[in-house]
């Protein structure tokens, strides 16, 4: 089995906060991989509100955003085990995020270091 | 019993004590088949069993002071009698088990120590509860036991950061005493109501001390109250398994479903959500009436519960709660994701799903369960279920 990171992206600030039919859904995705026992982490949700998010450059630039800066931004990320990636894209593809608000998943496989 | 002589024993001796404990109750099925049952058949047990612990410590004497004159007296016969008071876990048997859950051994290993030597469980309704091979099992006693023998560890009162430290493992050993009697497998007796009751009486006496006294033992406490309300409504008078949507719910405890929901209140005084809280949560919507959302915030707790902890039972559980929502086609789908292909329960779920769609598919998981599960009243059911189906295809 591999590790596969799904990272989630959303297009708008809006659409972070999803109404309670969204959430359930968003949960049974979650609950179903988790019941496969195919979940490593469940990893974390970020704030996309003004002033959670900075970007530290070099020079000791640091930015506000990156939700500012770009129309589609990072909301979170999971790890998931499969046997490959096409399983891990397939798990990715059923995530009800696509009918429900648009965005995308960036699937990548995690470096393991043994 | 081996808990209190533990007591005048210290852990270092569980063997004499166990040997004593049964040595007292051999003794008793020979004199009462004899005599008929003493009037107090505890005090009975109880007088024996110090009676032969005299002896045994008169023949230790007796050794000790032949071979070594300089010995010097053990902390055995210095041991004051055990104290009540609210301080202390006021309950040998609680003591015990505390004393047992110590972190010299894994926490499995604590677990199924306790569970052997306290809850008097044998070695494969062990490995039932840890879903593991009796081998294992046996060789972790073992292993176990040595080290703490090897500690010369005593039942004493523990420090306060001691009995926080050890709650967790007693809350699980608690958990997977009252399973092992609700959803009991082994001795062809489906419910073990002294297990179930005993576990409770523990469980109680953890509330009544302030520092045991937390959120998620209100939460353990709230899903065993839920659990056996239902206890009368489960079998029959046969003895048979009555399963949830058949049974009878006028025979519902309802003083124990109040006594659940005072319990799961309390356990929701601050923002903790444990394994318990989500498992009595579930058990709490079991005892509302059929609504529209019910199976909805069930299916949801099981969501939260399978991200804590996976295990296939809570995976099959929360399958079922899916086709309660979503109906049998979609929870088809989601339930044969789970690939648990040598589990009884994963075949008697899509046997169930299929009935309705496909019987000649539903048959064939049926008998796949029926292969593969240990209890016989479990094959009966689902041979009656195959019979049923059958009779309605040749019609």
């Amino acid at each position: 089995m591999k590790e596969f990171a799904l990272i989630f992206r959303l297009k708008d600030i809006a659409d972070f906060k999803p109404s309670p039919e969204q959430m359930q859904e968003r949960m049974n995705w979650l609950g179903s991989i988790a019941a496969q026992n195919k979940l490593v982490d469940k990893g974390s949700t970020f704030l996309p509100t003004q002033g959670s998010a900075k970007t530290v450059k070099p020079n000791n630039v640091v930015t506000d955003g990156p939700y500012t800066e770009i129309k589609e931004f990072i909301s979170g990320y999971i790890v998931i085990k499969a046997d490959n990636i096409d399983e891990a894209v397939e798990i990715a593809k059923a995530n009800p995020i696509f009918d429900q608000v648009g965005g995308n998943i960036e699937v990548r496989e995690v470096l393991k270091l043994y | 019993m081996t808990a209190v002589l533990c007591r005048h024993f210290g852990l270092t001796h569980i063997e004499i004590a166990e040997d004593i404990a049964s040595d007292t109750f051999l003794k008793a099925s020979e004199n009462w088949a004899i005599n008929g049952i003493p009037e107090n058949p505890t005090a009975w047990l109880y007088t024996v069993a110090k009676n032969k612990t005299k002896d045994y410590f008169k023949h230790i004497a007796v050794f000790e002071t032949q071979i070594k004159e300089a010995i010097q007296s053990n902390e055995i016969e210095t041991e004051k009698d055990f104290e009540f008071s609210s301080q202390n876990i006021s309950d040998s048997q609680l003591a015990m088990i505390f004393a047992v859950c110590n972190s010299a051994n894994s926490t499995e290993a604590q677990i199924c120590l306790a569970l052997q030597i306290l809850c008097g469980f044998s070695v494969e309704e062990i490995a039932n509860a840890f879903l593991t091979k009796t081998e294992t099992i046996k060789k972790r006693v073992l292993r176990a036991r040595a080290s703490l023998r090897n500690d010369n560890f005593q039942i004493k009162t523990l420090s306060e950061p001691e009995i926080k430290s050890r709650l967790d493992t007693v809350l699980k050993t608690l958990y997977l005493l009252f399973n092992e009697g609700y959803f009991s497998k082994s001795n062809n007796q489906q419910i073990r109501k002294d297990l179930c009751s005993e576990a409770i009486r523990l469980t109680l006496i953890l509330t009544e001390n302030q520092l045991t006294d937390t959120p998620q033992t209100n939460a353990l406490l709230a899903l065993m109250c839920f659990q056996s309300s239902r206890l009368a409504a489960r079998t029959n008078d046969k003895g048979e398994a009555v399963l949830f949507d058949e049974q009878d719910k006028s025979l519902w405890n309802k003083a124990l479903i109040e006594k659940g929901n005072y319990f799961l209140i309390n356990a929701c005084n601050n923002n903790e959500t444990s394994k318990y809280h989500l498992e009595a949560g579930i058990a709490y919507w079991h005892t509302t009436p059929t609504g529209q959302n019910k199976w909805q915030h069930i299916l949801q707790l099981y969501n939260q519960l399978i991200l804590i902890e996976y295990s296939p039972i809570t995976a099959l559980n929360r399958a079922f709660a899916f086709a309660k929502v979503y109906g049998h086609d979609q929870a088809i789908t989601e339930a044969e994701k789970l690939q648990l292909t040598d589990n009884s329960y994963y075949h008697e779920l899509l046997g169930y799903f299929y009935a309705d769609t496909d019987i000649s598919k539903a048959i064939s998981h049926y008998e796949q369960a029926i292969q593969r599960t240990k209890s016989k009243t479990e094959k009966l059911t689902l041979t009656k279920e195959i019979k049923r189906l059958t009779e309605q295809t040749s019609r």
